[in-house]
Parts: structure tokens; sequence; C-alpha cells
């Protein structure tokens, strides 16, 4: 038992040693992590419902203002719920969430991207029914 | 440690046997978290094309209610604080575990799952009214993609309830182990996604839905 435990401290500078050395999964969780995380988290919430339920800005600034608030709340989320950061799980964590966020931005820009073009395509042909709708609405107004 | 003693023997030849020993010690708990994550991330891309399948038809109305007249923000706002108040219970479940209290662990799920329901309750709610009003997924393009959107995440949640309740019957059965440690680190990171995934519904759907 004595050689062996020696043989295990010989091989510490052991690189692949080094981030399976944790008995727990390897994330500790602390009060501190979520109690700070919860009351950004309400900040960067209240806000925005803030700025829409009390017309506060114009829509069109509100509007980015809040997509901004959104962002942070999910860098906020990342780091004090999921326990992100570049060294979890050797770094596969970190490389799994930016292929993601590469697949996301091509998936929803791409998709907003022709699609917008395709109904501005269509416009002409359109023109009646958009009138319709505009008429309905006002209708209903 | 019985795995070492087994292994050790033939092992003491080299470095490289050493290592194969760590790999096999270690390596299936940090498989399953890392799985799991991988598994979220996929999740995260079927909720992107819902997200692009909204922004795409969010406001085709087909002459039907809007988003504005259809809203109902304070409904919003409460269901946020839900599940916003239940990510930090199931962090505070998560501590309790970490520290081997059963008891407190058990508790915090328990109220965890509650506010799940609450949640999932003021959804179908809404939902219901929605329908009633003659505003269900067949009435507009606007509308399928909204409850498409809203409802596969609501469906996430009532998994995640389904999820927690079978494992606290695991963890009343066979206490804080390695593996009960494991499933509940796996849903902790399955409950906090929700709430992230949520943080883009109530801004890009409900927020942005009723500004003109």
């Amino acid at each position: 038992m004595s050689s062996q435990h020696h043989d295990h401290h010989g091989h510490h500078g052991d690189p692949l040693h080094g981030h399976t050395h944790g008995d727990a999964p390897g994330v500790h969780y602390s009060l501190k992590d979520y109690t700070t995380g919860f009351i950004l988290a309400v900040i960067l919430t209240v806000i925005p419902f803030w700025l829409v339920m009390g017309n506060v800005l114009d829509p069109s600034t509100t509007k980015y203002v809040i997509l901004g608030f959104a962002g942070v709340q999910l860098i906020v989320h990342m780091v004090y719920f999921l326990h992100m950061n570049s060294k979890s799980e050797g770094g596969w964590n970190m490389m799994a969430l930016l292929l993601t966020i590469v697949l996301l931005v091509i998936v929803l820009s791409g998709s907003i991207w022709v699609m917008h073009h395709m109904n501005a395509n269509m416009m002409p042909g359109m023109g009646d029914a958009a009138a319709v709708t505009g008429h309905g609405n006002h209708d209903m107004q | 440690m019985s795995n070492t003693n087994a292994t050790f023997p033939s092992a003491s030849g080299g470095a490289a046997a050493v290592r194969e020993y760590h790999v096999r010690e270690h390596h299936p708990e940090q498989g399953t978290l890392l799985g799991f994550w991988i598994y979220l991330m996929s999740d995260c891309l079927l909720f992107a094309s819902l997200f692009a399948a909204y922004a795409v038809l969010g406001r085709n109305y087909a002459g039907g209610p809007s988003g504005a007249e259809l809203f109902d923000l304070p409904l919003v706002a409460i269901n946020t604080a839900f599940l916003l108040v239940s990510s930090i219970t199931f962090g505070f479940a998560m501590i309790a575990a970490q520290a081997k209290k059963l008891g407190g662990t058990m508790l915090w799920l328990g109220i965890t799952g509650l506010l799940g329901l609450c949640f999932l309750g003021l959804e179908l709610y809404e939902f219901y009214h929605l329908i009633h009003e003659g505003a269900g997924p067949s009435r507009s393009g606007f509308l399928t993609a909204f409850f498409s959107l809203v409802g596969t995440h609501g469906l996430h949640v009532l998994f995640g309830i389904v999820w927690l309740v079978v494992l606290m019957f695991q963890l009343a059965k066979h206490g804080l182990g390695a593996e009960n440690m494991r499933r509940l680190s796996c849903l902790s990171l399955f409950w906090h996604f929700l709430d992230v995934v949520w943080i883009f519904v109530f801004t890009f759907v409900y927020l942005m839905g009723v500004l003109p």
C-alpha cells in the first residue's frame, strides 16, 4: 500500500493527472456564488420588465437594450449557476459551448437573413394581401 | 480503491500502464457530466431553430391578434419569478447535498419541484386562456411559432419535474452516494439550462412581442 501511495505521488506532475484529481464532480457549490448570481439575475430581469411595462424609452431603443440585458444575464447564469469556466471538464465544456454558439449564430442569422430577403422579394405579388392584412388590423382597433 | 489493487500488479511495468489506471478510475464521472453537457448543447440547437422560426414568423398575424393584444406581462413576470427562485432553491439543494445533509437536500428539491409546478400551472392557464379566446396555435403563423417555442420549453420543465421526483425517490432509498451526486449534478445543469432558455423566451417573445 505504501509503495503504491508513493507511486501515486510520483506521477503528480503528469499532465493527464491534473484535471482528474477531484473525487466528486469537479464543481464546488458555494452559497456565495448562488446568492451573487441570484441578486444579479433579479436586477437584470426586473430592469427589462420595467423598461417595457413603464414605456421608459422609445420602443426601438428598448428592443436593443433588453436584448443586451438578456445577454448579460446569460453570462451571469453561466458563471454563477452553471459554474462554467474555461477549465471545467478540461476545457471540453467550453469547446462544446463555442461550437454551439457558432452553429447558433449560423442558424439564427442565416434564417433571419434568408427569410427577410424572401419576404422582400415576395412583396410585389403580396401587395394585395398585405393591404388586406393592414385593413384587418385597422378594423380591429 | 479495490480497483487499484486489482490493476496495480500488472501495471508495475511502465508509466503508460499507470496512466491507464487513472483513466479508468476517474473518467466515468467526468464522462457523464461532459456527455450531459453535450446533450444540453444539442438541446440549445433545438431551441435555436424554434427561436429562428419565431423570429421569422413572429409578426405574421394573418389579421389575427398580435402579441401586444394577447400577452399579459404581469403574469409573465410572476412566471419568471417562479423559475428564477426555483433556480436558487436548486442551488441550495446542491449545497445541502454537498454537505451530505439528506434532509435539507430533499426539502430544497421539494420546494424547487413545487415552484416548477407553479410555473407550469400558470403557463397552462395562459395557454388555456389564449385558446379559449380563439388565439390557438392554428390561428396564425405567429401563434404557431409562439406555441411551439413556449410549449417546448414547458415540456422540458415538465420532464425536469418528473426527473426531480424520481431522483427524490432515489435519494430516499440510496442516500447521497457518488451515483446520486452525479445525477443531482446533471439535473442541476438541466434545471439551470431551462432558466437560461427562459431568459430569451421572456425577452424575445414576450417583452419584444409587446413592443410595436
